[in-house]
């Protein structure tokens, strides 16, 4: 019944064309190279002219080759089966399991309606103090991890998959190096959180275009998760690569750039994704936390740009800690005053201080001579860099508190806190 | 008539491009067929015989030869009363009704009437028989909340028209004809409570438009005393990510001295909706005592809803703030964000493969920018009343940097300019509205000779701070010293605002006034103060103190008995007038 035709017109980079009728837009076709068979995508139609972008790239893509039409768009099994598997970008298993065909899902679908959401307020506890404590993961938060290349983000996010209180992760792995999808699988497996997870993952080896279908494929599975009443966390890195695979695509097709080589509608296919975050009303959620590497740590780069204007909020990651300051929850407050008592004061009071600990740090480095305040400072500032924001650190909220009034006490009085008394006098440490 | 219909001949994203035989007009509504649904487009160019049209949803599964129908009409938002209170997408589709209908998620080809069909309304006529009458002119009102909602007649209607009935005093539905109306032929034309209009086009039933002189409150001390808005003004907020953008709009949708706040959610986070929706409900209007939802319309179509219905979004917003100020209302639009609409715009350029402008955008952004800020104003009505659109728009510029295309046509064409900087947002500075950069060309609550003498301290402290960074405080005069304490305590006291204080968010205009006076006093003496320890101290306790008086309601004890005690310290710091200050506050005596 589906057409085979074995005339194709035009190859360029993962882009080939072909004369063929009826054929809808988004349809999946399949193709036959010398190097075995590949799905490929229609992304535009002109007449009789057929435009695929092929999953496995134009290498060795013959004039010749056939082309079958599926009549069916790009979809995903969905079952429980899943939890545990490895796929690639073409929805093909990765580790030796069997390929899953019951419950077919369509990828990419349409937008949740915004009635149906309802206000995010409840934690997502990660044992982290510099995100738990200070800026508070909320579920259905969707957070980008700003980072240069070499900082310990997939540490980072196998630590979080790993203690978060979700139901079910979802990673997608984008341009991943094949030692860090390696050093996934191990930490997962290891920390027995392999079961609950399913790993989508596109290395920095395999063709272009198969990175431009991880998202999807990851939200899509969350989001029939997230149906089922689970809380999914899904864990994305790095977006940065995900963008530049758009780039190269639309730079082949001749499409117009808009910023640094961009397409025109980066904003719209990031947001697309990122906005699969829910908390719906009478079921679950779906959270994303997305490593995204900003080129020369500079966040104008149109990736980061557009992110944060996305996101609710980011980390900031830098020199192997989440940065204090750059770092902003913006749904905490929907969270942090129903936790402890003394959450948010003390959030407010050590960041306080850490700021002036960094102004006097700065006047220490020029040369100007220290008071009996400024070394209280620079005890303070050693000490929570050691204790708070070490990336080992592993403490429930709770410890961290703890740990916190500790810090305090060791280094100021009560009064140069900046704390209510009513707090300070329940909390202090006695010694 | 037989239908018009084409067929679908090239496909590219949201663009296709359709062979037709009749004759189609540019911004035509079409619809084309998909399987069992129908896609709302838009016709965007018309070359020959084939006319590109833009679709407002997904477009996958579209294949060549698939027909499409024509409607002849263009893209219109149904106005009548029921439109308050309403939560929208950008082609006026009720969501909660699309949530009942499909469920959790937007299916493609759903769509529904703007206003409720069967709901009943009460009508009075306030037409006679015989009168005549013409477009934007009203026959009746029917009660909507706490607003009197006029029935006009239609907009779209030339000429005048002579009443020939109209029914009594009674309830009818939306659709129901309640007046004939003949024009000068004696043709005669059915008249309901509710019409079409083409929400590309500006209503312009009005007998002039006058200049916006009028401030309007946002209750923002800011933006009222030193950057106002007047009523039927505009005015853009551009500032880079987390610099609160949004919420400032969302405290001025809850603060704003006006009857009507309609919100355009546009290409923005959806999270923020979900705020509005559960929060607004709760709160009371100021003004009525009643739900602050009934004074609202929100037009929320969020970054991951198709971009072409992005696009008409502001068009479908403005349209029906522009029919609310036919009746005589203070209608305040707050577009968050116009960078999304831009790029809406571009992304369809892209596609068109028209030249593109600068970054990508298309040539035409600059008319289109001024047009729909155009569409603000504060008018006289036939009936000799005045009413307003004030349209306040976000920019979320590339990087933060305000020298991209969509700032600088924004900046060409708005009465008010509040710049928001990263350095004031990062330092937890709220509103983060920069004071050296932004400006106004409305008039104030404020005497303008007193803004100017408090702009003049912000900035020689700012001076002087940039100053003290290179050579230290060590190396900075105590005079100098002083005026930088006096620009940063004006800065902490008057500029900074506690939005989520109830008392603190909502600084009336008597208020400011009353403040100004006692900042103008305390910031325009000379104090004996020895060191720069002293004088530190002494601003200290004085911040302290009027940031507590900035929480007491205005004039209860608590506000006087603070008062007292900013007097008393004024008075150890044996601080006396110049000259200067004291002209400035003996000026209005009030």
């Amino acid at each position: 019944m589906n057409k085979v035709y074995n005339r194709i017109e035009s190859i360029i980079g993962s882009v080939i064309t072909v004369r063929a009728e009826g054929v809808r837009y988004n349809e999946l076709a399949e193709i036959h190279t010398r190097f075995g068979k590949s799905l490929a995508q229609v992304n535009k139609i002109d007449g009789d002219i057929v435009s695929l972008q092929v999953f496995a790239g134009g290498q060795g893509v013959s004039t010749g080759d056939e082309i079958r039409f599926l009549g069916r768009d790009m979809r995903i099994s969905f079952s429980e089966d899943l939890l545990g598997r490895i796929f690639n970008g073409s929805g093909e298993p990765r580790d030796k399991g069997p390929a899953l065909t019951e419950n077919m899902q369509s990828i990419g679908g349409p937008s949740v309606n915004p009635t149906k959401r309802i206000l995010a307020n409840r934690m997502m506890r990660t044992n982290i103090p510099m995100i738990d404590m200070f800026n508070t993961l909320v579920v259905s938060q969707k957070l980008p991890i700003f980072s240069i290349s070499g900082e310990p983000y997939n540490q980072l996010l196998a630590r979080i998959a790993l203690q978060a209180e979700a139901d079910v992760i979802v990673l997608g792995g984008m341009g991943l190096k094949y030692d860090d999808f390696l050093y996934f699988k191990d930490e997962l497996s290891k920390g027995g959180a392999l079961s609950k997870t399913v790993m989508f993952i596109h290395t920095a080896s395999d063709p272009t275009v198969e990175c431009m279908m991880i998202p999807d494929m990851v939200l899509a599975v969350a989001e029939q998760f997230a149906l089922q009443n689970k809380d999914v966390l899904v864990l994305l890195t790095d977006m940065t690569n995900f963008a530049d695979a758009m780039k190269e695509i639309a730079i082949t097709q001749e499409q117009v750039p808009s910023n640094r080589g961009y397409p025109g509608d980066l904003y719209s296919q990031l947001a697309a994704r990122y906005e699969k975050a829910v908390d719906f009303a009478d079921s679950g959620s779906v959270t994303v936390l997305a490593v995204t590497t900003m080129p020369g740590d500079d966040v104008t780069h149109p990736v980061p740009d557009n992110t944060g204007y996305i996101t609710e909020g980011q980390y900031y990651l830098k020199g192997g800690r989440i940065e204090p300051f750059g770092s902003l929850s913006r749904l905490k407050q929907n969270v942090n005053g129903k936790t402890r008592r003394d959450h948010r004061a003390l959030m407010d009071a050590m960041i306080r201080l850490y700021s002036a600990y960094k102004e006097t740090l700065e006047k220490k480095n020029m040369g100007f001579s220290m008071s009996r305040w400024d070394e209280k400072l620079l005890k303070y500032g050693s000490l929570f860099e050691k204790k708070m924001m070490d990336l080992s650190v592993n403490l429930s909220l709770e410890e961290s508190l703890d740990l916190g009034w500790e810090i305090l006490a060791d280094c100021f009085q009560k009064d140069e806190t900046g704390i209510k008394s009513a707090l300070t006098d329940e909390f202090w440490p006695k010694k | 008539m037989t239908e018009n219909t084409g067929r679908v001949v090239s496909i590219n994203g949201n663009l296709l491009s359709v062979e037709f035989d009749g004759n189609v007009s540019m911004n035509e509504i079409c619809y084309v067929k998909v399987d069992n649904t129908e896609l709302k487009s838009e016709v965007i160019r018309i070359r020959g015989r084939i006319a590109q049209i833009q679709v407002y949803e997904m477009t996958g599964g579209i294949k060549c030869g698939d027909r499409v129908r024509f409607t002849s009409e263009m893209l219109s938002a149904q106005l009548g009363p029921g439109l308050l209170g309403q939560i929208y997408d950008g082609l006026q589709n009720p969501l909660p009704l699309l949530a009942e209908r499909a469920g959790w998620f937007l299916e493609r080809g759903n769509y529904a009437d703007g206003l409720n069909a069967e709901k009943k309304w009460e009508f009075t006529p306030t037409a006679q028989i015989g009168d005549s009458l013409q477009a934007g002119e009203s026959i009746g009102t029917v009660p909507e909340g706490p607003f009197t909602h006029k029935i006009f007649i239609p907009f779209y209607l030339l000429g005048r028209y002579t009443v020939k009935s109209i029914v009594p005093k009674g309830e009818y539905t939306v659709k129901e004809t309640v007046a004939v109306i003949a024009d000068e032929r004696g043709r005669e034309t059915p008249v309901a409570l509710s019409f079409q209009w083409p929400v590309k086009r500006a209503i312009k039933c009005y007998s002039e438009r006058l200049a916006p002189v009028e401030t309007m409150e946002t209750k923002v001390r800011l933006i009222d005393s030193f950057f106002p808005v007047a009523k039927g003004g505009t005015y853009c907020t551009p500032g880079p990510f987390g610099a609160g953008k949004t919420v400032l709009q969302h405290t001025t949708s809850k603060y704003a001295d006006v009857d009507i706040v309609i919100i355009a959610a546009c290409g923005e986070r959806a999270g923020e909706v979900v705020e509005t929706l559960t929060e607004f409900p709760e709160l009371t209007d100021p003004k009525t005592g009643r739900s602050l939802m009934e004074r609202t319309i929100i037009i929320c179509n969020t970054s991951s809803m198709p971009v072409a219905s992005r696009e008409a979004s502001v068009y479908t917003s403005v349209t029906l703030a522009e029919y609310y100020r036919q009746m005589g209302l203070n209608v305040l639009l707050l577009a968050d964000s116009t960078s999304r609409w831009a790029q809406a715009l571009r992304e369809m350029s892209g596609r068109l493969e028209e030249i593109p402008g600068e970054e990508a955008f298309p040539a035409y952004l600059e008319s289109y920018i001024a047009a729909f800020y155009e569409r603000a104003g504060y008018v006289r009505l036939p009936d000799g009343s005045t009413g307003s659109v004030t349209i306040g728009g976000t920019v979320s510029p590339a990087g933060g940097n305000f020298e991209e295309p969509v700032t600088q046509a924004t900046l060409k064409v708005v009465g008010a300019f509040h710049g928001l900087s990263r350095e004031r947002s990062d330092a937890r500075k709220y509103p983060a509205i920069d004071p050296l950069i932004s400006w106004s060309k409305y008039p104030g609550v404020i005497d303008p000779t007193k803004t100017e003498f408090c702009k003049h301290i912000i900035q020689h402290g700012n001076e002087i701070n940039a100053m003290m960074k290179v050579v230290g405080e060590e190396g900075t005069s105590l005079s100098d010293y002083i005026t930088y304490l006096k620009s940063e305590m004006l800065d902490a006291v008057y500029l900074q605002q506690n939005s989520f204080d109830l008392i603190d968010a909502n600084c009336t205009k008597a208020r400011q006034r009353y403040v100004t006076d006692k900042l103008i006093c305390i910031l325009g003496s000379e104090y004996i103060l020895d060191s720069k320890d002293d004088a530190r101290a002494f601003f200290n306790r004085m911040r302290q103190r009027f940031i507590n008086w900035n929480y007491t309601e205005f004039e209860s004890d608590a506000f006087k008995k603070t008062e007292t005690e900013i007097d008393e310290l004024y008075a150890q710091g044996n601080g006396t007038l110049t000259a200067e200050s004291k002209k400035l506050l003996s000026k209005d005596g009030e």
